[in-house]
């Protein structure tokens, strides 16, 4: 069992106890089984928006404070430790940028959207996590993968990546990446063949540009999940991008998820940004805004 | 200098000092990821053992980083104070190891010895230690600071009160700050990390943060840590400020990828003494980490123990107030798990306790690490029993800004009274007329961040 089925389960049984015989929903008894009942969802933003707190002082001014920050304040507590409810809605939180990080995306996406794969030199999820230097390079086989299956000297050459959140890329790439497109062929310009890469750091961007010698190079990248936000991608940018350049040469477009920047908005805002990259041959801080 | 041991029959000879340093350190992805871990178990403990029969005279001849080309080796050598080291240059690691560890050795002996420590010393004596040998030694050595209060006095247990934010929202800082405040939490600090790195923004927020603390007259300090060159143009615009902030390396060269010199550390300490609002001596505040180096090319190929203990090694020539590692914070590519992110945090707090800095510790972890709630639980637990000044505090474990977890308000409430710790003194008198202490415990009221507006409007 998954740890997110896993705290649903317990979070599902916790919540059947507390409620117990005084419980509002309306039971439905099947012959000889449990009693089923409807339980909220905690990780709802109508219960993360309800105050823990048995009695404030004063109850608007404890609404207002809440409206204005996404942090868990109004928590209340039991004794000196959470409340068994903030305690599970954490569990709920961190199991699902937990799994975020560690499953891999749906290949019925990828199919869907028509992209190959291809892996970097990280052999599996947990090599992907403690060596970043691997996971910014390709072996031979990869390299001739791309050439191979790549329109050569694009010149724009836009990629997914699952980084660290496939959720991101499960998210939002339906979305963005036809955006990208879209806003490319608007100011004629023609976006190279996209693929996805596997176990990807953002640096691996720069062995892609050289491979494929592409004049801008975008990939679209899981960021590391929040308790709030599991699915946050970010857009790398860079012209010319060269193995080993400084950082600061690339352009980033971060925090596109449903509550942030949607991706159809993020995918015609990066379309954007690229033909003023290809205008003036220059990208991060080289690029004038 | 020996570099050779028998280990099970098999002969280990190592290269360099810092080849067996890296050895022999505890296991980390940082190292591995670094390339400088021991290849087996038994290559560790060789390593252990080479370590244990060197002598402090070796180490301090033979810094990690040459003298001539850091700036970090020239302030910790510079600093060694003459007598005390050579009461002990001919001591081997072990030695040392078992004379701190020595029931009758006491805090002011300890103290006494200290300014004769280099952090290479430190940190290959760590590496011999286990995990309850580094609560045990440290609990001996109390290193308070004063800014405004003092923290970190025997007995105590402070907290950093993070009210983090994902816009800097003033309402929205304040709203976490209250909640904060109404658990007893705050006494080490309130102080902010912002998104926004401005000088206007972080007057701004300080503003706000000197206004709670004047109105409810609150015996702490206050600090919003963008990057100290911005905090210094806050503070000469006349932003009011207790503390500046900087994150610090074990190198020059990492430091100077943090963008910071100690001429420009000198610079906001003068800047402090003239136009900040605390009390002092002590009014600076350094944030640290195993692995910040390597993730910027600076750590010379050693070990990320070593470089963390130079850190320490390096802030205490600015007496600051606060010092942190932010343990589990950087990723699984430097600490992989729980079992790796506890010791990291006992090894930096014992070193920086041992250095004579006042140590603090930031128990976190961020969610592509194999590591929960539990092990950060585990050791806040731990350091608060090794005598930790103090932890950090955010609304619900969750830093909606800095995207990690760390300790809730209800953390260090709990700790306290599990290991019968107190806040700071004069924190405590304020909570207790406030009403949100009494005997040592929360009372009703606590945990309603209302209380604080209700007085505000009612004023």
């Amino acid at each position: 069992m998954s740890d997110q089925a896993m705290v649903a389960e317990i979070v599902a049984e916790v919540l059947r106890r507390m409620e117990g015989s005084n419980s509002t929903a309306n039971p439905e008894v099947e012959s000889g089984k449990a009693e089923v009942v409807n339980l909220p969802d905690l990780t709802s933003s109508e219960q993360r928006s309800r105050s823990l707190l048995a009695d404030p002082v004063d109850p608007e001014a404890l609404a207002r404070m809440m409206g204005k920050t996404a942090a868990r304040i109004g928590i209340g507590r039991a004794g000196p430790r959470l409340k068994t409810k903030t305690l599970l809605t954490l569990r709920a939180d961190h199991a699902v940028a937990s799994d975020a990080v560690h499953a891999e995306v749906n290949p019925d996406l990828l199919e869907r959207l028509g992209l190959f794969t291809v892996q970097t030199r990280c052999s599996c999820r947990n090599q992907h996590l403690t060596r970043p230097d691997l996971g910014r390079q390709f072996g031979e086989e990869a390299l001739a993968e791309i050439k191979k299956r790549c329109n050569p000297r694009p010149k724009v050459q836009v990629y997914a990546c699952d980084g660290l959140s496939s959720r991101a890329v499960e998210d939002n790439l339906e979305n963005i990446l036809p955006a990208i497109s879209h806003g490319l062929s608007r100011h004629g310009v023609e976006i190279g063949t996209p693929f996805f890469v596997k176990y990807g750091r953002v640096p691996a961007m720069e062995a892609i540009s050289e491979a494929l010698d592409a004049e801008v190079t975008c990939v679209l990248i899981g960021e590391r999940p929040g308790l709030a936000i599991a699915g946050s991608m970010s857009a790398y940018i860079a012209y010319r991008a060269t193995v080993g350049m400084v950082e600061s040469r690339r352009t980033v477009i971060s925090n596109i998820h449903s509550r942030g920047t949607p991706a159809v908005e993020a995918g015609a805002y990066i379309a954007d940004l690229i033909h003023k990259m290809l205008t003036e041959k220059a990208s991060g801080l080289d690029l004038k805004l | 200098m020996n570099l050779r041991t028998v280990l099970s029959g098999n002969t280990y000879i190592f290269g360099s000092l810092n080849e067996v340093l890296g050895k022999a350190n505890e296991e980390k992805s940082g190292d591995k990821l670094a390339g400088i871990a021991a290849e087996s178990v038994t290559e560790r403990i060789a390593a252990k053992e080479v370590i244990s029969n060197l002598l402090l005279r070796d180490l301090r001849e033979n810094p990690a980083v040459p003298y001539e080309e850091d700036e970090v080796t020239r302030v910790i050598q510079d600093g060694v104070n003459i007598p005390a080291y050579n009461k002990m240059a001919g001591w081997s690691v072990s030695e040392l190891r078992e004379w701190l560890l020595d029931e009758n050795t006491t805090s002011a002996d300890i103290r006494r010895a200290t300014p004769g420590l280099t952090a290479e010393m430190i940190s290959a004596l760590t590496k011999l230690m286990s995990n309850l040998d580094l609560v045990y030694a440290a609990k001996k050595i109390s290193v308070p600071a004063t800014c405004n209060t003092t923290v970190g006095l025997p007995g105590t247990l402070s907290v950093r009160l993070q009210p983090n934010h994902t816009t800097d929202n003033v309402e929205g800082v304040t709203a976490s700050l209250f909640e904060g405040l109404s658990y007893g939490v705050g006494d080490a600090l309130i102080g902010l990390n912002p998104v926004t790195d401005t000088a206007a923004n972080t007057a701004e927020i300080l503003k706000r943060f000197h206004e709670v603390k004047e109105e409810f007259a609150i015996p702490t300090q206050i600090c919003v840590l963008s990057h100290i060159t911005t905090q210094i143009e806050a503070v000469r615009a006349g932003a009011p400020c207790d503390v500046i902030f900087q994150s610090i390396a074990g190198s020059q060269k990492g430091n100077e990828a943090f963008g910071v010199t100690s001429e420009i550390i000198e610079e906001a300490w003068q800047l402090l003494k003239q136009q900040g609002s605390a009390t002092g001596p002590n009014v600076l505040y350094f944030e640290t980490g195993q692995g910040s180096e390597l993730s910027s090319q600076a750590h010379h190929g050693v070990d990320q123990l070593t470089m963390e203990a130079r850190c320490y090694g390096y802030a205490k020539r600015f007496s600051p107030f606060l010092v942190n590692t932010v343990v589990g914070f950087i990723g699984p590519e430097y600490l992989y798990n729980g079992g790796q992110v506890i010791r990291a945090g006992l090894e930096d707090h014992f070193m920086g306790k041992l250095t004579g800095v006042p140590m603090g510790v930031d128990c976190c972890y961020t969610n592509h690490m194999a590591a929960d709630q539990n092990d950060l639980e585990n050791l806040s637990l731990l350091l608060a029993a090794a005598g930790c000044n103090y932890i950090i505090g955010v609304p619900g474990t969750d830093d909606i800004m800095l995207n990690y977890q760390t300790s809730a308000y209800q953390d260090a409430v709990a700790i306290r009274e599990v290991l019968g710790l107190r806040p700071a003194p004069a924190f405590e008198k304020w909570l207790e007329r406030m009403g949100i202490f009494e005997n040592g415990k929360l009372t009703k009221i606590a945990g309603d961040p209302t209380i604080f507006t209700q007085r505000r409007t009612g004023r």
